[in-house]
């Protein structure tokens, strides 16, 4: 049924938040750490366990996909409700501490993808945006 | 008759920003495909008209959640918020292989320190260079070149001005505004292909919402990697904002 894959990416949502608040609590910092990537660890693990053991159907499946899928719409929603006013009116200083941070970043992204053997490229998917 | 729907619109937000969203992917694919030739990615467009629409609800109501501030699309406050966004991002992970997370551990970690202490100094150098010579300031700014939230967590904790709290949101918005928009377009220069390099990117971006712009412009199937190590940079951030990097700066202007 759709609702159990929907219902077990939520449990491991809650589950991976939960870890992240934790820990933030526990280092003393404001902010959520990982929770996300925690989720998402946890939601690759148990999804993996019950395949082998085939009792996620196709249609729990969807469940999940679905989110997936409505991934990029709602980036868009997300980009629609970012406060561009305030960041194109901080001034200079704001523009160009916020833009030297992205380009210098950028440029550090091949130097640490070194570490370690080379990644592969993910294969060529002709519109790979319906494949998700 | 106008009255009524837009009663009926506001009252069931969340659906009204689905169509609404529907309507500006449909134009974005659109464009993307007549105007660019699929060069500009249909998603990448979708993000831009997002954003600048952003700007001009921003402009019109004077709020701070760009077109959710506007009656009609509050749903759009719902539907792009934290809590669906999040959900999203962990559905990505779905049929992820775990062997290449494992193997992109190492650079992962690296890029998340990388990326931290990177933003903080090229922050920090700017506003030394626009006449801030205080380490409170210094680190304030810095943490905002880091994440919109770094700043202001780093500026409350250190005693910062205002001022200087909200320009570090300035330059953390700055920031991710960009790497949403620019993503796409340095990809293939810096090798954005590859599992390993979408969590050295994430890493060393850490703004959850410019990644998670920036990959879904580029390739969507490298959300989850990017995600996975972004979403440890704002904590790491909060953490070593007011201790170590404030430290470091104040023994280096002091």
């Amino acid at each position: 049924m759709v609702i159990y894959g929907v219902a077990i990416l939520a449990a491991c949502f809650l589950v991976g938040m939960f870890v992240g608040d934790v820990l933030g609590a526990l280092l003393g910092v404001k902010a959520n750490v990982g929770g996300v990537g925690f989720a998402m660890l946890l939601l690759i693990f148990i999804t993996n366990y019950l395949r082998k053991d085939l009792r996620l159907n196709l249609a729990s499946e969807h469940g999940i996909a679905f989110w997936s899928a409505m991934y990029i719409p709602i980036v868009v929603a997300m980009a629609a409700q970012q406060n561009v006013v305030a960041a194109v009116s901080g001034g200079p200083v704001a523009v160009l501490a916020g833009t030297l941070a992205v380009v210098v970043s950028f440029a550090l992204v091949p130097l640490i993808s070194r570490i370690g053997p080379k990644g592969e490229p993910l294969p060529d998917v002709l519109g790979s945006e319906d494949a998700q | 008759m106008y009255e009524l729907l837009s009663d009926l619109l506001e009252k069931n937000g969340l659906v009204t920003a689905f169509a609404f969203v529907g309507v500006i992917v449909w134009i974005s694919y659109f464009l993307s495909a007549k105007l660019t030739k699929g060069r500009l990615h249909g998603s990448a467009l979708a993000i831009i008209i997002g954003l600048i629409l952003a700007y001009f609800g921003g402009l019109a109501t004077g709020g701070k959640k760009g077109l959710a501030d506007i009656p009609l699309l509050t749903g759009i406050g719902l539907m792009g918020g934290s809590m669906l966004r999040d959900l999203a991002i962990v559905s990505t992970a779905f049929g992820v292989d775990f062997a290449e997370i494992k193997k992109a551990g190492a650079p992962g970690v690296v890029s998340l320190f990388a990326g931290v202490i990177v933003s903080f100094i090229v922050g920090a150098g700017v506003a030394l260079m626009f006449g801030y010579s205080d380490a409170i300031s210094l680190t304030t700014i810095g943490a905002g070149a880091a994440t919109y939230i770094v700043g202001p967590v780093t500026g409350t904790a250190l005693g910062a001005t205002s001022e200087v709290i909200a320009l570090s949101v300035a330059a953390g918005l700055i920031k991710s505004v960009l790497v949403m928009t620019g993503t796409p377009f340095v990809a293939r220069l810096i090798g954005l292909n590859n599992a390993r390099a979408a969590m050295v990117y994430g890493g060393l971006m850490g703004t959850t919402s410019g990644v998670a712009g920036g990959l879904a412009a580029t390739d969507p199937r490298l959300v989850p990697y990017g995600a996975m190590t972004a979403t440890f940079y704002t904590g790491l951030g909060c953490l070593m904002g007011p201790s170590v990097m404030y430290f470091a700066i104040r023994a280096l202007v002091e």
